[in-house]
């Protein structure tokens, strides 16, 4: 039953992470009045795409070539060092969230120089804007977790989801400021509203896109699935570091279940409040987005002064 | 053969190895591939002895103290003393020596026939033995001296390749900031002796006591801008981005990995063992220099599209973050919790060693480029991926190392370095704790620019389509060279994977300080060399990270290849530019890469914007001719430090030019006069 648990708790990620995609893009579809594609469309868009011929640039390189691998593997391996339904596998020396936060930076290192790579006008435009809002997002990303660290006194995500210190009363307030903290870098590292329009191929305003437009075929199938990948990474930490309940507690099918069931429930908020977010505002002008990460940092910051102020 | 490499002879012969390699590349000079073979040879030779020695010192954990001759002044004695930091700043050396002499082998033959190889040889020789001293030597005048060896020594390797005016004005900055530097340090050395009547660190570290706190507080103020000068802090900084690169590559890569460390080996000499106890604000003086050189440093670097200024820029962020681990080992000392200053040290000392390999590293790599492409400037580069493949990956090895991108070795020592600052947050003091805050928060910002940075560098040398005719002529480098650099990616990734072995390893070299004798450690390796911090607080695994990497890179790989394969075609095409044609200018280029990071840091930066057209008719002005845009960055320190400074000294001078009459009576007057003060205080 233990390696039925590893076992899920690697591939939950990859196999839940279109469905997810999913949801939004149907909820966002029926906020807009339309019916919209099946929740599993993403699911079947994967598909046809791994079984698609490729095209690809002369100019392209190595890099090009092998960047969708170590960005898709990048996430496997963040995916499965993350607290996601018990906390059971938590031995794992790469759930440190510094080794998340720069592991992660792996992801997007090679996917701005695959952005690079083939010499368009476009992917440079999109790697030179994604690494501007990943440099900014660094601070508030680093320092909402770090918040949540010092309180629970450990920087491993397992220990901080089951420390349990989160829910008394004195932290409600820091946890409050790091969460919405937390958010704005999860909107800006995912590329939703108001960074990127994840919808949209206009190159006045695209960032993720741009950088992945020359893939075609399972490539592309494999960049599009990391950055689903990404998407429910950040949720399931969201959700699972600062609203820390409903984990498995044991190693039967029963509660497993029960955990996994709990996590699709909390990840159903979070898509429900990305949805809302798309649906409601517009997106920002590019030089206005430094602001709001500033304010992530400064929020998390405050938050940091106000744990032992107390 | 240990008791003889741990001995006052193994030293000796150490430093003879450099000394008969600089004598017979003079004797040589005739014959240019003779002189490259003696001096790299013997340099070579050295290395590997020293990296010998510096083993040997570790292992054993003896102190090799000794004197030489019969003191000739005095005040100068000759005396050599290794302790376990000397020893690892000898190991640094010898390590950065080696690969760096290795490559230089190859890499000096693009001098032949239009420079003097032999006075290369002499300059690079007396340069490593220059700094060998200045790490052994036990005093503070014999200090000086091979101070000042390494300072002239590195002078006439900046100004090597002289027909290039930029660089004979770079060295003489260098040159001046370096005698600004040594005129603190003679003046704090100065101090220190008239309360303790020594020049030696020993007694001087034993007669600590004799000195009083105001005096002790202008010894740090004094010790710190020199040798913060030599180190490259931020606003000290203005030589190294113009002297680094336009020394050789091999020598900028050592003196960006070697020379600034020493003066860092100071401060930790000084700050941490000689003038113990310290007084709090110190660490904070430290501290904060760290969080602002780290900052400014990488965002400096963004700006640059000369690729060997940007690395030199980078160096100097990197010496922040050292500090910011030495500034946190300060403050933990100040406030009796020793376990925590140990641990912040042994991160200084951790990213000490990683910034030498990787600096070097990518010096070693961006000089290959430049010898093909024969420009600095990376707007001129471009697709070299596809000609130079060797050189472009060790490139990125060097990125990925100097962006703390695991499981290379700079993201192990950041690590240890946040961990450091993370204990410090959870201090109860409100103003040390915000202190920390703001240095951590220096520190994420500074990591996510230098990814952006080097994603930049990286990007726009190496890859998309060549941007000059000269790209499409580049050759992979020599075999020298290749060596130079593998090794040193080699030793990038496994100091990255097995650093709890490295970690384990200096914490010995910390402990060899009087304070941290008995102290207790708050890091543990496991076996599987993981690290862990204060208790499990924190811990981290290279080993494992890589592991479970490369497994699911592997299992991915397999899948894709072989699961979902329809027999799919790959057809090549062009890059898809909207139906035109594909030009290199339609690249991005260095500057618009950085522009919006530029823009957005503007406050800092002041970048400037200026157009100039041409027209054809200058009456009409209707039909332009040519329009040009300059963009620049605003030089603050220039306008708002050293210009007004300058300003100062000029008035002073102008002030006290007035009792320069030239009038010999005048003089003799003076001399009566000062001759009646002498004597009156006397009596």
């Amino acid at each position: 039953m233990t390696s039925v648990v590893w076992i899920l708790q690697f591939i939950l990620t990859p196999a839940l992470s279109p469905l997810c995609i999913g949801v939004i893009k149907k909820m966002k579809a029926r906020f807009q009045n339309r019916v919209g594609a099946s929740i599993f469309q993403p699911y079947r868009d994967l598909w046809k795409l791994l079984h698609k011929d490729e095209t690809m640039s002369r100019d392209a390189s190595w890099i090009f070539r092998f960047a969708p691998y170590i960005v898709f593997t990048v996430t496997l391996v963040v995916g499965a060092s993350i607290p996601l339904f018990a906390l059971f596998p938590s031995h794992i020396m790469s759930s440190d969230m510094l080794m998340i936060i720069y592991a992660l930076a792996i992801g997007t290192f090679f996917l701005a120089l695959a952005g690079l790579d083939t010499g368009g006008a476009f992917g440079g435009f999109g790697s030179s804007r994604e690494m501007t809002l990943s440099a900014l997002a660094e601070g508030g990303f680093v320092f909402s977790l770090l918040t949540i660290a010092l309180m629970s006194g450990t920087t491993n995500v397992f220990s901080i989801a089951g420390s349990g210190v989160l829910a008394q009363g004195q932290y409600v307030l820091p946890v409050f400021l790091a969460f919405i903290g937390f958010f704005i870098v999860l909107l800006a590292e995912t590329a939703r509203f108001p960074y990127d329009n994840p919808a949209t191929h206009l190159e006045l305003t695209m960032i993720h896109e741009a950088m992945i437009l020359e893939y075609s075929g399972k490539r592309l199938a494999l960049m599009e699935w990391a950055s689903a990948n990404k998407l429910l990474i950040f949720s399931a930490m969201g959700a699972n570091l600062f609203f820390p309940f409903g984990f498995a507690v044991s190693v039967d099918p029963q509660a497993i279940i029960m955990g996994i069931a709990i996590l699709f429930m909390k990840l159903f908020v979070f898509c429900f409040v990305i949805t809302l977010i798309e649906s409601s505002m517009a997106k920002f002008r590019f030089f206005r987005l430094p602001d709001l990460l500033l304010i992530s940092f400064i929020l998390n910051a405050v938050a940091l002064g106000l744990i032992y102020s107390l | 053969m240990f008791a003889l490499l741990a001995s006052p002879t193994g030293i000796l012969a150490l430093f003879s190895f450099f000394f008969v390699g600089a004598l017979g590349s003079l004797l040589t000079r005739k014959y240019d591939t003779l002189a490259n073979a003696w001096s790299s040879t013997l340099a070579i030779m050295g290395c590997i002895w020293g990296l010998l020695v510096a083993s040997a010192v570790m292992l054993s954990g003896a102190t090799v103290s000794f004197g030489v001759g019969r003191a000739v002044l005095p005040i100068l004695v000759i005396s050599f003393h290794s302790d376990m930091l000397s020893a690892f700043f000898i190991f640094l050396i010898s390590l950065i020596g080696l690969l760096c002499s290795v490559y230089g082998i190859g890499y000096i033959k693009h001098y032949y026939g239009k420079y003097d190889i032999g006075v290369l040889g002499f300059f690079y020789n007396v340069f490593i033995l220059g700094i060998l001293l200045v790490v052994t030597a036990g005093n503070g005048m014999f200090f000086l001296i091979g101070w000042e060896v390494m300072s002239v020594a590195s002078y006439f390797l900046i100004v090597y390749d002289r027909h290039e005016h930029d660089n004979v004005k770079a060295g003489f900055l260098y040159l001046v900031m370096t005698y600004i530097g040594t005129t603190f340090i003679v003046v704090s050395f100065l101090l220190l002796y008239k309360y303790t009547h020594s020049f030696d660190f020993e007694v001087i570290k034993h007669s600590i006591a004799l000195v009083p706190a105001s005096v002790k507080n202008a010894v740090f103020v004094l010790a710190t801008i020199g040798f913060g000068i030599k180190a490259g802090i931020v606003p000290l900084h203005i030589w190294l981005p113009t002297a680094h690169p336009a020394a050789p590559s091999h020598v900028s890569a050592f003196l960006s990995g070697v020379m600034i460390k020493v003066g860092i080996f100071m401060m930790i000499r000084l700050f941490l063992d000689v003038l113990q106890p310290i007084p709090l604000w110190w660490g904070a003086v430290v501290l904060m220099t760290g969080a602002i050189s780290s900052l400014l440093g990488v965002l400096y670097a963004l700006t640059e599209h000369d690729i060997k200024r940007l690395l030199a820029y980078h160096s100097i962020e990197n010496i922040g973050i050292i500090l910011l681990g030495l500034g946190s080992s300060l403050i933990f000392t100040s406030l009796h919790m020793l376990p925590l200053a140990l641990l912040s040290l042994v991160a200084a000392l951790f990213h000490t060693l990683n910034h030498a390999i990787f600096k070097s590293l990518l010096f070693l790599s961006a000089g290959s480029a430049i010898n093909q492409v024969h420009t600095r400037n990376m707007e001129k580069y471009g697709g070299l991926i596809k000609y130079m493949p060797y050189t472009a990956f060790f490139f990125l090895v060097g990125s990925m190392a100097i962006s703390a991108l695991p499981p290379f070795n700079g993201f192990f020592s950041e690590w240890m370095t946040y961990q450091s600052l993370f204990q410090g947050i959870m201090l109860s003091d409100i103003s040390i704790r915000w202190m920390f805050i703001s240095a951590a928060g220096a520190l994420t910002f500074t990591g996510g620019l230098a990814l952006a940075c080097f994603v930049k560098a990286f990007g726009i040398m190496f890859l998309a389509r060549p941007r000059s005719a000269e790209v499409s002529h580049a050759k992979e480098s020599s075999l020298s060279l290749l060596i130079g650099m593998g090794s040193l990616a080699a030793l990038s990734l496994l100091f990255g994977v097995f650093s709890g072995r490295v970690v384990l390893l200096l914490e010995k070299i910390a402990r060899g300080f009087t304070i941290f004798q008995s102290t207790e450690s708050y890091i543990t390796i496991s076996n599987s060399q993981a690290i862990s911090v204060n208790n499990g607080f924190a811990s981290i695994s290279g080993v494992t990270f890589l592991g479970i990497f490369i497994l699911l890179l592997a299992v991915v790989g397999i899948v894709v290849r072989f699961g979902v394969y329809r027999r799919q075609q790959l057809r090549v095409g062009a890059t898809w530019d909207c139906g035109t044609d594909l030009a290199p200018r339609m690249e991005i280029t260095a500057t618009g890469f950085a522009q919006s990071i530029v823009l957005i840091f503007k406050g800092i930066l002041k970048p400037s914007i200026q157009h100039e057209i041409e027209y054809q008719d200058s009456e009409t002005r209707y039909l332009p001719k040519s329009r040009t845009v300059i963009l620049g960055i605003g030089d603050v320190y220039q306008s708002y430090f050293y210009q007004p400074l300058r300003k100062i000294v000029t008035l002073l001078s102008l002030r006290t030019k007035h009792i320069q009459s030239g009038n010999v009576n005048t003089y003799i007057s003076y001399i009566f006069i000062a001759l009646v003060i002498a004597l009156l205080t006397i009596l």
